[in-house]
């Protein structure tokens, strides 16, 4: 009885290690997945965020691309506010509230701004009804009566086909 | 029916002419600003001299926010001595003029300060932090607070004392 709880007490001795151990690596797996990741991630985020910002000193550059000491400030400013929690849209405008919509390279999808993407497709529309239109016409135009052969003509015709060697 | 459309080509003409020419007439450099009529924001820095500038210790008072840099030639130098001019004028009528240095170093920013011997605080702009939260894109530019502590204006480039007297007067 002794023996057997002994021999129980250092089984569940070995089970409780076991199940600690099982602990341990199941956090040391959730630190190495769950932590890293979120790092990188931030910076991608702060970059594509970067990326889409005009660089208010440079002509035609965006933050995340230019040299320029007002970027690499504006960078810093994307990437502490992301790191404060802010989202993304967030942080976008927080710069549109300071700089207007200008501070966008990409124009916003909404109000008037909706030109830009709807002109395109609306003129390859035209075009394609154009296109259609005139296709249709062409084809509809009747066909040029084929030239009547008198029957001297066709006569001549048959003779000189039959004349080949 | 065939002659509408020989003046339909021509004539779709027009609307597209008429936007370029209207694009023409724009400055394409003039970026309005969704600033004005907003209320400043709040910054406390340390100034040049060791004084504390905090927007918020003026509240009740006009503020003129003038962001430069010693190497913004010449309009920066042009309106320097237009600043401290207006500082003087109008201090005694509840005007305050600050200047926030960016991207500068020390020694240029105090060397500008000793050459106009400026008496209204200047701050360096350490980070870029409040030139951003002033959507600054260029030095110089000049923001007008009134006593609520609301942007009223906003002016781009050096700054003469025909646009201080007519933005600062309708203000104190």
């Amino acid at each position: 009885m002794r023996r057997s709880s002994r021999c129980s007490d250092a089984g569940a001795a070995r089970w409780r290690a076991i199940a600690a151990l099982g602990g341990a690596l199941v956090m040391l797996a959730t630190l190495a997945w769950g932590q890293p990741p979120a790092r990188p991630l931030s910076d991608e985020t702060a970059y594509q965020i970067a990326s889409e910002l005009r660089c208010v000193v440079c002509q035609n550059l965006s933050v995340a691309d230019s040299p320029s000491e007002m970027a690499a400030q504006m960078r810093a400013i994307v990437r502490e506010r992301l790191a404060a929690g802010d989202s993304p849209e967030q942080v976008r405008e927080y710069f549109v509230a300071r700089y207007g919509e200008w501070i966008l390279l990409k124009p916003r999808r909404s109000g008037f701004n909706l030109v830009v993407w709807g002109v395109p497709i609306a003129a390859v529309l035209l075009g394609l009804v154009a296109v259609g239109v005139l296709l249709r016409r062409w084809t509809r135009r009747p066909a040029v009566p084929a030239a009547q052969l008198d029957a001297a003509m066709s006569e001549r015709i048959r003779r000189e086909l039959e004349r080949e060697p | 029916m065939r002659r509408a459309w020989r003046w339909l080509v021509p004539l779709s003409a027009v609307p597209v002419l008429a936007v370029l020419a209207y694009g023409f007439l724009l400055d394409p450099r003039s970026i309005p600003s969704p600033l004005v009529g907003r209320p400043a924001a709040p910054f406390s820095l340390t100034a040049f001299d060791g004084s504390p500038v905090s927007l918020e210790a003026w509240r009740g008072q006009v503020v003129v926010v003038n962001f430069w840099a010693s190497w913004c030639k010449p309009a920066c130098y042009d309106e320097a001595p237009v600043l401290e001019r207006a500082w003087r004028t109008y201090r005694d009528r509840g005007l305050v003029v600050v200047g926030v240095d960016m991207q500068d170093t020390p020694e240029a920013a105090r060397a500008f300060i000793r050459q106009f011997q400026l008496t209204f605080p200047n701050a360096p702009d350490d980070g870029g932090k409040v030139a951003v939260e002033y959507g600054v894109y260029g030095v110089p530019e000049t923001f007008f607070v009134d006593r609520t502590g609301t942007i009223r204006a906003k002016h781009v480039g050096a700054v003469t004392d025909e646009v201080i007297r007519a933005t600062l007067e309708p203000l104190l």
